[in-house]
Order: structure tokens, then sequence, then C-alpha cells
């Protein structure tokens, strides 16, 4: 007995391990790096801990140069506020007309006969075959100025001069749509297929039109869906950085791409670690209002 | 409303004999077609006002699929349904004055029972016709029902089925028998003319499912509405239809009262269906003004039978017995022209209260009787291996031709 709930407790501490080692350990790294100045130096930020060589007495000392610098140049500098609002914004409404997009898809696909099913869902997943940075370059050659969409409308005649739509927020909303459409149209598919038929004929047989039943029960029940979905593609929209640097312009400001710049550009591994920590905060609590309503729902059922 | 009275409106009760009825649903010639399977077969039905009726037979005889063409769930490929005198053909399931009450219940989960049964009544338009009304009157009754009238009707509804004390609970927080009762008042809350109720009781368990039958037939009294009801338990149609019609193969076989189909089955199919029956096959020598006459090489004898038929001389036939009309006994019947049979006990099957005698005739073959239990502690007359006589009267059964 003994032995069975050591190994037991071996099974529940490995995903513990996991997490604590690719986690919780680089996200005390960058918290770390996030209240530390910038240097010219290698490592680029001050003070850098090592534990093997500094006394107690240094290592007490570099912890209180620790500060809030950081923070405070992400709120005084406006292109970070303005990064984090039109991440959020483009994010949201990206989520919305993703929604607009997808529940038709999920419902024909919830309502089509049980034989194609799988298929169906087999092609929403087929782009995941292709890496996602491939797809993404894909839509250059199809929306740039010589691409296949340009010439396909010049040919027809419907426009005269090629549209600049790559490097425009246009294609980076038309990159969001398409990269993150399949997290939205799952979640969405699998409440719509769970829900058991009779109930709209219930509430036709009660009174309702097709529309109305619709509104009254179909997509209350499959809100779970619709909540998951939008967190799903939400989330990671928020911090998307190949989709606006690829497909956007100058004036497309998302913040995956502002910390990419700190990062790289400007060599500000602090400033950039200031962003993330900032980002994850921001999005913590969209996830927290997730997780409760994953909770709930588990209640009910 | 006592059994009594229930059982004395009910014996009155048969407008089906009545050729000057009018009826309240006309199945006309109704098809069914699901690709090359016909589900229902050119059907024709009346059912009149305040009937009890049930659609009765083992799955996938079409049942549920003529339910849900009175419902509008499905179009019929050819026929016609009417309801009041009105065709039902281009009429969606909004707009028709029945309701269902679905087999899986199919109570809204995200709404409380209050919502459930209000359901109905919230919504703008309300063309289902009142039970009061003598013709259903589709787009007179446009208004919408104020807020008062329909709390004050789903109180009443809660009160019919004894949910009062869970109106503010969701579905997955009542129990089975609560769900049914329900989904029930949900149905009945507009008031419909006709309620279809596919398989009630279904997911109840015996001793509740016995109590709702009685319940269900007291509410339909009380409420002076028409129900169908499609089930696979002969007990439950037999309990508490007026009429029964048993489909297979998207065929009525027979339509008739629980009595009828049960004394005077038309087919081997419904006698063996409906109850238990012993089928002894011959073959005819004498018919003539309701006397016929069976040679039987089974009961190696002949069997006089009081019955009507049209069966010509030397025609195979079917006589139909139920086991409770036949009686056992040790010695040979008395008067040589008795209709007997001999053969061995080979099992006694105890239900309880009655006992079924399996024998094992002399010729081969095996006929049923069963005896009931009268007295509680008293040694069987007749057992296990004893040589025994069944012996029936010439009116005690039915002949059947096919």
């Amino acid at each position: 007995m003994a032995r069975q709930t050591n190994h037991r407790w071996i099974v529940t501490f490995i995903p513990y391990l996991w997490m604590l080692a690719l986690f919780l350990i680089p996200f005390l790294i960058v918290l770390k790096i996030s209240f530390s100045a910038t240097v010219i130096a290698q490592p680029p930020y001050d003070p850098v801990f090592d534990f093997l060589i500094d006394s107690w007495t240094e290592s007490v000392e570099k912890f209180n140069s620790l500060g809030l610098d950081n923070y405070r140049r992400l709120f005084s500098d406006s292109i970070y506020i303005s990064s984090y609002l039109s991440s959020l914004w483009i994010a949201a409404s990206s989520t919305f007309i993703m929604l607009f997009i997808a529940y038709p898809i999920a419902y024909g696909m919830a309502r089509a006969p049980k034989s194609i099913r799988p298929t169906l869902v087999m092609l929403v997943i087929l782009p995941f075959w292709t890496s996602f940075l491939i797809r993404v370059y894909a839509w250059i050659t199809i929306l740039s100025e010589e691409g296949l969409l340009n010439n396909f409308l010049v040919g027809l005649g419907i426009i005269d001069e090629p549209l600049q739509i790559l490097s425009t927020n246009t294609a980076v909303y038309i990159g969001i749509l398409y990269s993150y459409l399949p997290f939205m149209v799952l979640p969405l598919y699998s409440t719509l297929e769970k829900m058991d038929e009779s109930l709209v004929e219930a509430a036709k047989d009660l009174g309702c039109t097709a529309i109305g039943a619709f509104w009254r029960v179909t997509f209350p029940l499959s809100l779970p869906g619709v909540i998951a979905g939008c967190f799903l593609v939400f989330i990671p929209v928020v911090g998307e950085f190949v989709i606006p640097d690829l497909l956007g312009g100058s004036d497309t400001v998302m913040i995956g791409k502002t910390m990419w710049e700190e990062f790289f550009n400007n060599r500000d591994w602090p400033a950039a670690s200031a962003v993330a920590i900032a980002l994850l905060i921001v999005l913590m609590i969209p996830i927290m209002i997730f997780q409760s309503n994953e909770a709930r729902q588990q209640e009910t059922r | 409303m006592s059994a009594k009275t229930l059982g004395a409106v009910r014996r009155k009760f048969a407008p089906w004999d009545d050729p000057s009825a009018t009826p309240l649903i006309e199945i006309r010639n109704l098809t069914k077609r699901f690709g090359d399977f016909t589900a229902v077969d050119h059907v024709s039905l009346k059912i009149y006002e305040r009937e009890f009726f049930a659609l009765l037979g083992p799955s996938g005889c079409g049942k549920t699929t003529l339910m849900r063409m009175l419902a509008g769930f499905e179009d019929p490929s050819a026929g016609e349904i009417l309801i009041g005198g009105q065709s039902m053909n281009s009429i969606p399931p909004h707009k028709r004055p029945v309701n269902m009450m679905f087999q899986s219940y199919a109570l809204f989960p995200h709404m409380t029972v209050e919502k459930n049964i209000a359901f109905g009544l919230e919504m703008d338009k309300l063309p289902k016709g009142e039970i009061e009304e003598k013709n259903i009157a589709f787009g007179l009754e446009m208004d919408k029902l104020p807020k008062g009238e329909i709390e004050a009707r789903v109180k009443d509804m809660l009160r019919l089925v004894k949910l009062e004390p869970f109106a503010a609970r969701k579905p997955h927080q009542l129990s089975g028998g609560q769900r049914q009762r329900v989904a029930l008042a949900r149905a009945l809350a507009k008031r419909p003319k006709v309620l279809l109720l596919d398989e009630p009781l279904g997911a109840l368990d015996k001793k509740l499912r016995e109590e709702t039958q009685f319940e269900l037939l007291d509410l339909q009294m009380q409420l002076g509405m028409t129900f169908i009801i499609v089930t696979h338990d002969q007990d439950e149609a037999m309990t508490m239809a007026d009429r029964i019609a048993v489909m297979d193969k998207g065929q009525f076989i027979q339509i008739s009262s629980p009595a009828e189909l049960y004394e005077q089955p038309n087919t081997k199919y419904i006698a063996d269906f409906i109850g238990d029956i012993n089928l002894i096959e011959g073959r005819v020598t004498h018919n003539e003004r309701g006397r016929v006459t069976l040679d039987s090489d089974m009961t190696g004898g002949h069997i006089d039978v009081h019955a009507e038929t049209t069966t010509g001389l030397g025609d195979k036939a079917w006589f139909a017995l139920r086991p409770e009309k036949a009686s056992l006994s040790l010695l040979p019947p008395n008067d040589p022209s008795t209709n007997c049979a001999r053969g061995t006990v080979w099992d006694i099957g105890y239900v309880g209260d009655l006992s079924v005698y399996h024998i094992r005739l002399d010729q081969g073959g095996t006929m049923r009787a069963s005896i009931a239990n009268t007295s509680r502690v008293v040694e069987r007359p007749i057992t296990w291996e004893d040589p025994v006589y069944i012996t029936w009267a010439p009116d005690s059964g039915v002949i059947l031709l096919k």
C-alpha cells in the first residue's frame, strides 16, 4: 500500500515539477529582470545575482537596488499605454467579428449529418498541419500589391489600382481572423453539438418561431462555448507578435511588437520584462473570469 | 375525482361508434418516407375530442414518426392531417393547436421550473386554441397574455402537478419524477386542444410509473383534453387509453378499445403482442351460423368455437385462447363434446396472483393455462408431471385467419 502511495505521489508531482521548472522559475527570472536597471553590459541589466560568489550582504545590497523604475516608465511613456490599448482593442474587436463568422460555421457543423461531422471538424483543424508562421507568410503573397488578391481584382476589372492592404491594420485583422478562427469554431461546435435537438423542437412546439427558438434556447445554452471561444482567441491575440510584425505596418502598434522592439532593438531587457509582466497582469483578469466560469459550468453539470 | 365516477364516464364514452360525431383529428392516408424506408405507410385514423388515444407498437414501427407529424416536426410525404377540420400540412409546429411532452422531457436547462412552464405563455403570439373554444381561430388570438395572467396560470400548473415548492429550482436539481411533471405542466400550460405524449413514463421506475398512469388519466378527465400517447408498453396503453392503435411496419394492425383488443384480436400478431395467448392451428371442417369447428393435429381433436368468420371449409385457421380462459382438470370432461386437450404438466410458473401451467400436449406442442391463486396455503391439486385435461368453453376464444 505504502509503495502505491509513493507512486501516486510521483505522478502528481511530475506536472508540478514541470510547471515549476519551465513556468514558475522563468517567470521569476523575468520578474526579477523587470525590477533591474538597464546597463550596457553582458547581460544588459544590473544587478546580476550570483549566489555562488556573492556574500549575504552583497546579495541583500543587490536586492535593495531593485526598483519599480521600469514600471513607472510604462505609465510615463505613452507608447506603452497606447500599445496596450491598441492591442486590447484589436483583440476585442477581432474576437467579436470572429464570433459572428464562427457561430454560423459551428452551427452548420453541429446540424450537419452525423456521418460527415468528423470530416468537417477535420477540415477546421487542417490548417494546423502547416506551420503558423508559414501560413502568415502566405498571406503576404496574397495581400501584397502584386499579390494574388490584387491581381485577381485588377484582372476582373473591379479595381484599377492595386489596393494597399498589406502593412495596414486590415491585413492584421485578416491575419488574426484567419489564424484564430479554429479556436473559436471548435468550442462553439462542441457545445452546439452536445445540445439536445429536442430542446429547440420543444421551444417551437410551445410557440416559438425558428428565430425565437434560437435566441431563447440555442444561444443561451451555447454561452459556455461562446465564452470559451472568446477567451481562447482574445488572450493570445492580445500578446500577438508575428501577425502585426509580418502583416501590419509601422502604424500598427501592438504590445507584443513593442516588447519585441524593447528586447531586440533597444536591448532594454528590464523594460521588455516589465512590459511582459504588466501584460500578464492585464490578462490575468480575463483568465480568472474564464476559470471561474468553467468552474461554474462544472457545478451545473 | 373518484375512481367510480371516472369509470362511469369512461364506460359511456365511445364517439368512434357514432357515425355523426365529428373527429377532432383526422389523419388521411398519411405516409412518411425517409429515403427508401417507409416509416408510416398510408394510415388513416379519426381521433375524437376528450379521447385518450394510444399509439402502441415495437420500436421502429412508425408511432413516433406519426406523432412527430402531428406536432409538425416532420412533413408528411403524402396524405393529410386535419385538426378541428383544418389541414395542418403547411402549418409550422409553433402554430398548431397541439403541444407535446417529449420523451427526454426537453426541459430548458437554463430556466427555472417556473420559467419553463411560463415559456409557452410568454410567447408573443398565442395562436394555439383554448380548449373551451369550438373552433381554432388562427390569427384571432394574437395579443400578448398579460403578465398577471401568466403568473396565475403558472401557479395553477404548479399546483396541478404538485410542484409548488420547486418553482425556483432548475431542472438539474429535480428528480426524474419531478422533471416528468414539469414537462407535463409545461405542455399543458397553453391548454392545447391536443396533448401529445411521447413515451411519457418511459424514464420512471415501475412503481412511480403505475402511480403516474392514474394521475395522467385523472388529469385528462379533469381538463377534458384529448391526449395522444405513444408507448411501447402495452400495460400502459391498456390502463390509460380509450382506444389503442397497434402499429407495425408503419401500418395500423388494429384500432380498438383495450378490452376489444384483448378479447377480439384481429390477427395472430395482435393476439401475440397483447398479453399471453395459446394459438392452436387447425383446418376448418364446419362453419355455419356462428358455429365453427376446427380440426387440429395439435390437440388431436375437434375444437368447437362460437364465432362469426368468413373462412371456407378446409381453410387453415388458428384458434386463439387466453391462458386464463382455459381450465385444468385431472379427470376427463364428463361431456365428450367439450373442447379438450390432453397433456402433462411440464412447468408451473408462480407469478403471485396466479400460476401459469405449461402443459406438454400428448400430440406435441405446448399450451398454457393460468389459474388464479385464490387461497393462500393450499397444496396445489395439480402439480408437476401430472397428466391433465385442458378444457375451454366454445365462446372463450376467437378464430384468426392470419
